[in-house]
């Protein structure tokens, strides 16, 4: 028997477990933490399944960037000891019975399709076929992503003037 | 029961298990998002549904032998981080204006 399954059972297990905390956790602050756990198992994922470049760039944008931005709002909102950092959560029924729903609908379509054999062999460098597709067949896409960043940095900065 | 059930442990993991397991943190993001009252506890929500649906174009990108999932996932991943950081600009902002983070509490559209 090989490691692979036993690597991506302890993956899952990991991910879904901190998912759960994030989702439930009191406390704000530990919930991002808990975030940070399951964005990088995300990652590992990722490795499992030979993206290595997407497994950096989850661990640096999503864990490294995303993770600090969120901690840097919760300390600008909240105070960081004191109550107010406790979050309460409502209706835990009908969210639990809207994502139960969606679960199981989901569940059904995917465990009703036929499965698919062992994945291909890599032809290649994975790293090496997504930058070049990325200026090639994606290069229209990348471009319209540049504009979506200009917008983004022009909101942000626009967020950020100082009152008058 | 399919064949793809990781219940006997075949000697690879499918694609079907990735699928599930995709399908889980969805239904946890989209938990949190229901039920949290800070809007910073929201966008962890949203945080956690996108990033079960890059698994999912990971998974499907190398069990297709094709590039554009691992294309789409860079692009996914730059947009999250844009709307993250854009999101939580206006959750500072209104929290300068408005004095609060929870979402029940910003009802100036209610008519």
């Amino acid at each position: 028997m090989s490691l692979e399954p036993i690597t991506f059972a302890a993956l899952a297990v990991v991910l879904i477990g901190s998912a759960v905390a994030v989702v439930l956790t009191k406390n704000l602050f530990h919930s991002v933490l808990w975030l940070a756990l399951t964005l990088t198992g995300t990652a590992g994922i990722f490795l499992s399944l030979d993206a290595e470049f997407l497994a950096a760039v989850q661990l640096l944008l999503y864990a490294g960037g995303v993770v600090t931005i969120v901690v840097f709002a919760i300390v600008v909102t909240e105070r960081l000891v004191g109550d107010r950092i406790t979050q309460t959560s409502r209706q835990l029924v009908n969210g639990f019975i809207i994502s139960g729903a969606v679960l199981v609908g989901v569940l059904s379509f995917v465990l009703r399709s036929p499965a698919w054999g062992p994945r291909p062999p890599i032809a290649g460098d994975l790293t090496k076929a997504i930058g070049q597709s990325v200026l090639t067949r994606f290069v229209l896409p990348f471009e319209l992503l540049a504009i979506l960043f200009f917008a983004a940095l022009l909101g942000a900065i626009y967020f950020a003037r100082p009152d008058e | 029961m399919p064949a793809s059930m990781p219940t006997a442990l075949p000697p690879y993991v499918p694609l079907h298990a990735y699928l599930v397991l995709a399908a889980v943190l969805f239904s946890i993001g989209l938990f949190g998002v229901v039920t949290r009252r800070n809007t910073i506890g929201i966008l962890l929500g949203i945080e956690l549904m996108l990033n079960s649906v890059n698994i999912n174009l990971v998974a499907f990108a190398r069990f297709s032998g094709d590039v554009a999932g691992l294309v789409f996932t860079v692009f996914t991943i730059s947009i999250t981080v844009a709307e993250v950081a854009l999101g939580l600009a206006l959750v500072i902002l209104i929290f300068r204006v408005r004095r609060t983070a929870v979402a029940d509490h910003l009802d100036l559209l209610r008519g």
